[in-house]
């Protein structure tokens, strides 16, 4: 902004000096001890772990379905949002990509570092983009990624800063996303996929359900505000698998 | 000023209620979107043969941590900090505004971006950035029709569900110079993606609310829709969440339980399109400076009250508010207060002054439908009825309100009903004074004074010739039967 007024700049400077300056320590002591003594006895960590595990879970665990049914869920649930699906062999992915690819007028995409190379097709331009700033990113015409692991429940890809997924801008800055995923990687719960997702909990995870949407105009679900308007999936069915 | 930072001085609900119920734009409008989430998460909990269990699971998860969080709140800011962020603590909303304010002046910015945060509306966050300069551009479709129109949040989830397209399409055309905007929502959606597209990529602080803050792990969870949360949380160089010290859950894994229960509940999907989780600073990924301010502003006094403290277990899914027939009739801004509908009807007049809202806890009729939709189970009717004693006692505990006519009345009333002596001279009273109002259908229409605002709206059954008891009394006894 240029042109501040003068009682802005005035303002500035009485809110840089306050009168009372801040002091963090206090206020987190004075915070603390507000909120210690819920219980009238400390606590100790033994105790508080096992009133966490006395916490009942008896909600569905693992699923039920077999993988057939499980990828049928999965492709559908993904419809729903309005995502494109499709099934491939892992022998015959780089013709399935090409031909996803070409059936959008897709033609420089953006890939994670540690993408399988020998899923790529001839005849496109593939940039590793997790260098790239958000500007030269928005340049490109997608992105082409794995994932962690797929919720068939709810139709969820997961995806982390990790090998041949990425950054988490990757996923976010271009207009369409191809993403694929191996039929081992689909679970049919959510605390299926938290499971396989503990080992790595701390790296910046992404649940992504279709395209990005809105329904804030008279609850009108509508695709693609700020995030891919595009979500396309290939599921890997058959075949020896060659991702990580 | 509805915030919660600054002084209260909005009507009553019902005053309130009464000009927006002449609303029918304003009614239809909060009913076609309450029909349709209400509808939608029906039947998204419903295919889950597992939904009561995940209810109990959440309830207890929040309940077990807000009984711990002082061991978790600690728990989180070593964890963030050994990650790479940094802890700052707030009592109230005037210092959450000066640390947010501080950080944004530390990186000389002028701008900033926004996730739509109810815990920034309830501090004030944007007029307190303003008064020193800091523009804030909300970026939530729903924020920016409020920033663009100057209106407040109707909803908890879907802030500006008060607003019909043709609105929207005025206030866009009429802020963003847009003359030829479309009205389709698909046009409208299109104008706030370019109208936003360029700021993303160009302003270097972005100020967030935070879902959850993951104890164990130092992470936070942000779960939202269009992608401009995503945006906020990866492009710029700096990012601050603001979340209330009550946020905290345990562990990574209670994400399970608490990522299926929230967006059901909130938009009746079974996972909204984005959830983000992240832990600190990721290296090439994302802000390289990362704060989370933890506000109290009012929560920890709630959490000492036995009753209340449930109120603090709310993940902000606002179905109760879409379930509510008070809310679905008067709309949010009825309630004057950021957090409307029955868990702002419980929530405001804890964290203000419980003597400035003391309408809220009456703002129910006590149905119980905010307490079945209720993904954590608070018992908000419970909570409703501890506070209307609260409101009683505090009225009483001054000479005017002991002396005030409402006071004076209900102790008539208790000594009246606790003696049947007095309740038999009452009733006898009563049908004397009563004839000159009963009118001709055999009800009475119309009381004077006082008691008018009990007949303004229903017509009111007179005493009977005899009591249930004068009638017992006068029965004939036969030998060795009836009763006592």
């Amino acid at each position: 902004m240029v042109g501040k007024t003068a009682g802005q700049e005035k303002r500035r400077r009485n809110v840089t000096a306050p009168s009372k300056p801040l002091d963090i320590g206090e206020t987190r002591a004075l915070i603390l001890r507000k909120i210690s003594g819920v219980n009238k006895a400390p606590v100790s960590p033994g105790d508080l772990a096992a009133e966490y595990d006395s916490i009942p879970r008896d909600y569905l665990r693992a699923g039920v379905l077999t993988l057939a049914e499980r990828l049928e869920m999965m492709e559908h649930r993904l419809r729903e949002y309005d995502a494109s699906v499709y099934r491939s062999t892992s022998h015959a992915l780089p013709e399935e990509i090409a031909k996803v690819l070409a059936g959008r007028g897709k033609s420089r995409m953006a890939i994670p570092a540690g993408f399988p190379a020998a899923w790529l097709p001839e005849g496109f331009s593939f940039v590793e983009a997790d260098g790239l700033s958000a500007p030269q990113l928005d340049r490109l015409d997608g992105l082409l990624s794995a994932c962690t692991v797929a919720i068939a429940a709810t139709g969820t890809l997961v995806l982390q800063t990790a090998p041949a997924q990425g950054a988490r801008k990757l996923s976010l800055v271009p207009d369409y996303h191809l993403c694929v995923v191996e039929a081992a990687q689909v679970v049919e719960t959510v605390p299926e996929a938290f499971a396989v997702l503990a080992p790595a909990n701390r790296l910046a995870t992404t649940f992504i359900s279709g395209p990005s949407a809105t329904a804030d105009i008279e609850m009108t679900r509508i695709k693609g505000v700020h995030g891919p308007r595009f979500l396309d999936v290939i599921m890997i069915v058959a075949g020896s698998s060659s991702a990580s | 000023m509805s915030d919660l930072s600054s002084s209260n001085r909005h009507p009553d609900f019902p005053t309130a209620a009464k000009v927006l119920l002449e609303d029918s734009q304003l009614r239809k409008n909060v009913k076609h979107a309450t029909d349709v989430i209400s509808g939608k998460r029906a039947s998204v909990t419903g295919e889950l043969p597992d939904w009561q269990q995940l209810r109990e699971s959440g309830s207890r998860i929040r309940e077990h941590v807000l009984r711990h969080l002082d061991t978790y709140l600690v728990q989180f800011e070593e964890a963030l900090t050994r990650a790479g962020g940094k802890v700052h603590w707030a009592a109230d909303a005037d210092e959450a505004n000066r640390i947010a304010i501080g950080l944004v002046q530390a990186h000389s910015a002028d701008e900033v971006l926004k996730i739509k945060s109810m815990t920034s509306e309830e501090i004030g966050l944007n007029r307190a950035l303003a008064e020193v300069g800091i523009r804030a551009y909300e970026t939530d479709l729903a924020e920016l029709i409020l920033q663009l129109g100057k209106e407040k949040p109707s909803h908890i989830v879907v802030p500006a569900l008060h607003k019909n397209r043709q609105q929207v399409r005025e206030i866009f055309r009429r802020e963003m110079g847009l003359e030829d905007l479309g009205h389709r929502p698909e046009d409208l959606t299109a104008a706030a993606r370019s109208y936003l597209r360029e700021r993303f990529l160009r302003v270097p602080v972005a100020i967030s609310g935070a879902n959850f803050l993951i104890a164990e792990t130092g992470g936070v969870c942000i779960v939202e829709s269009e992608g401009n949360g995503r945006m906020c949380l990866t492009l710029p160089k700096v990012l601050i969440a603001i979340a209330g010290i009550e946020k905290v859950i345990p562990r990574f894994q209670d994400l399970e339980v608490l990522l299926q229960t929230l967006p059901r509940s909130a938009t009746g999907e079974r996972m909204n399109p984005y959830n983000s989780v992240w832990t600190g600073v990721h290296p090439g990924d994302g802000p390289q400076e990362f704060h989370v301010i933890l506000l109290d502003n009012g929560r920890s006094g709630i959490l000492h009250d036995d009753e209340a403290r449930q109120t603090l277990k709310c993940i902000r899914c606002a179905a109760c508010q879409n379930a509510c027939p008070v809310y679905r009739q008067t709309g949010g801004h009825a309630y004057g207060s950021v957090y409307a509908g029955p868990i702002g009807a419980i929530l405001t007049p804890q964290l203000r002054p419980l003597r400035e809202e003391a309408s809220l806890p009456y703002a129910s009729s006590l149905c119980g439908a905010c307490y079945e939709v209720c993904p954590v189970k608070i018992d908000i009717p419970e909570v409703l009825i501890h506070l209307r004693g609260k409101v009683v006692r505090e009225e009483q505990s001054t000479l005017a309100g002991k002396l005030g006519i409402w006071n004076l009345g209900m102790q008539m009333a208790a000594a009246v009903l606790e003696d049947g002596g007095r309740l038999h001279a009452a009733q006898r009273l009563g049908r004397l004074a009563q004839k000159p109002f009963v009118a001709k259908s055999g009800f009475i229409e119309r009381l004077p004074f006082l008691l008018s605002g009990w007949t303004k709206t229903r017509d009111l059954a007179p005493l009977p010739e005899e009591s249930f008891r004068e009638w017992w009394a006068k029965r004939p006894v036969r030998k060795n039967g009836g009763g006592m």
